[in-house]
């Protein structure tokens, strides 16, 4: 009935590290797309991330990582979404990850990762190109 | 228009009704998306009818709305009782898009089992909550949620939906909120059941709480009645108990005083009570007016009241976002452009053009 279905994304900064400035940043160029921002602050566990994700139905999770424990948080988040039943969620992100090592988390069903100095416009043009191929879920 | 559950959302409501978290996330996306059909399924998830408290908690942006309801649904978790949160933030009227961020004061309950937090965007709607709040407060309590927590957006004076989504409706203040004279005004002072005055350990605490006691008695006479607590005895008006003045003229004249929902009921005395909610003080306090208050509403008949009167205005809601959206649909684009040549050249005019679209808008409604 609505003309225009919204785009729910959930951006979560799980890992040790206080550094939200990227999260932040990501969480209000994605409002200003016109997409309903999940914000869930700091030091979000795998669970945390997870839980949010489920309850709040969203169709993207964006996680920012700084800390280098992206190799483990990202496939773990995954796991996790997936052995939920929510594995239609698109799970993507950025930070200081290595090309190979978002080479590597591709292929365990990681969608695109975003390095340093990526404009927020492809993160963008990134998630709706996506959801604008999903059909509506019921 | 009750027609049966369309067949795709057959393994939904199984999912739902198996008591399954992604069902009922899922069933509140279909509602909050008003997706095609999500009338029927509300229809048949909520044939069990209202049984869960539910809690709204509203005042202006800053007053602490989300960090006090975490501690509340934390008191309640605590006695092992299953929580249900709404948590509204506005939308963008610009961009159409929001940041939805009461999560971040409930991380202490992010991974509890036994609660369930919903953030809604409030998508256009200007009550200081989301279109479809109550409906997805609904679903909660159709899921088997005893206790739902709603909070609004920050609010103003005016943005007063909440009362239409909860039994008890707590209006949380700081001591920068005012003085006594906004404590009289229309409005959100009107709403309140419950008074809270937030980070109370602030210079302007007592004032204000020693200032709303003040108006609450110039409001209601002496505790909203003379059956009611510690003021009781407290003359209102020169000695003259207004309010059982008012009642026994009333029932002289055989006038059956109608329940309106913005007055205090009669028998209650709206608390006014002090929290600091970053440190959980005062919450025991504030989880237990609640349950007076919701003791207060079964015994006086007032939750009967209430449920009667939200029931009426979700119809009357139902109705006209039906028929608004299918007027927007009626003049969108062309249709609206095609009738301007003969209004303009004065062989029709724009009511017997209005009248065409809304027979059409109506045979459209009636033909599903």
């Amino acid at each position: 009935m609505n003309d225009e279905r919204k785009i729910r994304v959930l951006v979560a900064k799980p890992g040790l590290d206080g550094h939200d400035r990227g999260a932040k940043v990501i969480a209000s160029a994605f409002r200003d797309a016109g997409f309903e921002v999940i914000y869930t602050g700091l030091h979000q566990t795998p669970e945390m991330v997870v839980n949010a994700a489920v309850q709040e139905d969203v169709d993207v999770v964006a996680m920012s990582i700084l800390s280098g424990a992206h190799m483990t948080l990202f496939p773990r988040v995954r796991e996790m979404l997936d052995a939920e039943g929510a594995d239609h969620i698109l799970l993507t992100g950025g930070g200081i990850i290595p090309e190979d090592d978002m080479a590597a988390l591709r292929e365990k069903g990681v969608g695109r990762l975003f390095g340093p100095g990526s404009p927020t416009t492809e993160a963008i043009a990134y998630i709706r190109d996506w959801f604008e191929e999903q059909g509506e879920r019921v | 228009m009750t027609a049966d559950v369309e067949a795709r959302y057959l393994p939904l409501l199984e999912r739902f009704r198996a008591g399954k978290r992604t069902g009922l996330a899922r069933a509140i996306t279909v509602v909050e998306n008003e997706q095609r059909g999500f009338e029927a399924f509300l229809h048949e998830v909520l044939s069990v009818g209202p049984r869960a408290a539910r809690v709204g908690v509203t005042g202006p942006p800053g007053a602490g709305k989300s960090s006090l309801l975490a501690m509340l649904a934390g008191h309640y978790r605590e006695a092992d009782e299953d929580v249900g949160v709404v948590a509204v933030d506005p939308t963008s009227p610009y961009s159409g898009g929001a940041l939805l961020g009461d999560r971040i004061r409930m991380n202490d309950l992010a991974t509890d089992p036994g609660i369930f937090i919903r953030s809604m965007a409030t998508r256009g709607s200007l009550g200081g909550l989301a279109t479809t709040s109550k409906e997805v407060i609904d679903l909660m309590d159709a899921f088997g949620i005893p206790r739902i927590l709603v909070e609004t957006v920050g609010v103003g004076q005016t943005e007063l939906d909440v009362t239409g989504a909860a039994d008890t409706v707590v209006v949380v203040l700081v001591p920068e909120s005012g003085d006594g004279v906004q404590a009289m005004k229309a409005g959100l002072m009107e709403i309140a059941d419950i008074f809270v005055v937030n980070k109370s350990d602030r210079p302007g605490a007592d004032r204000l709480l020693k200032e709303l006691n003040q108006a609450i008695h110039l409001r209601t006479g002496p505790g909203g009645s003379s059956t009611a607590g510690p003021a009781a005895d407290v003359p209102a008006h020169h000695g003259v108990d207004m309010a059982a003045a008012m009642k026994r003229r009333n029932e002289e004249r055989g006038e059956v005083k109608k329940p309106r929902r913005w007055e205090a009921p009669e028998g209650w005395t709206i608390p006014v009570l002090k929290t600091v909610a970053q440190t959980g003080e005062g919450i025991p306090e504030l989880a237990d007016a609640i349950v007076r208050h919701r003791a207060h509403l079964v015994e006086s008949g007032e939750l009967a009241d209430r449920r009667r009167a939200r029931l009426e205005r979700r119809v009357r809601d139902v109705v006209q976002r039906r028929l608004r959206r299918g007027a927007e649909r009626a003049v969108a684009g062309e249709a609206l452009a095609t009738t301007m040549k003969a209004i303009v050249d004065g062989s029709d005019t724009p009511y017997s053009v209005a009248g065409t679209f809304i027979r059409d808008i109506l045979e459209r409604e009636t033909n599903g």
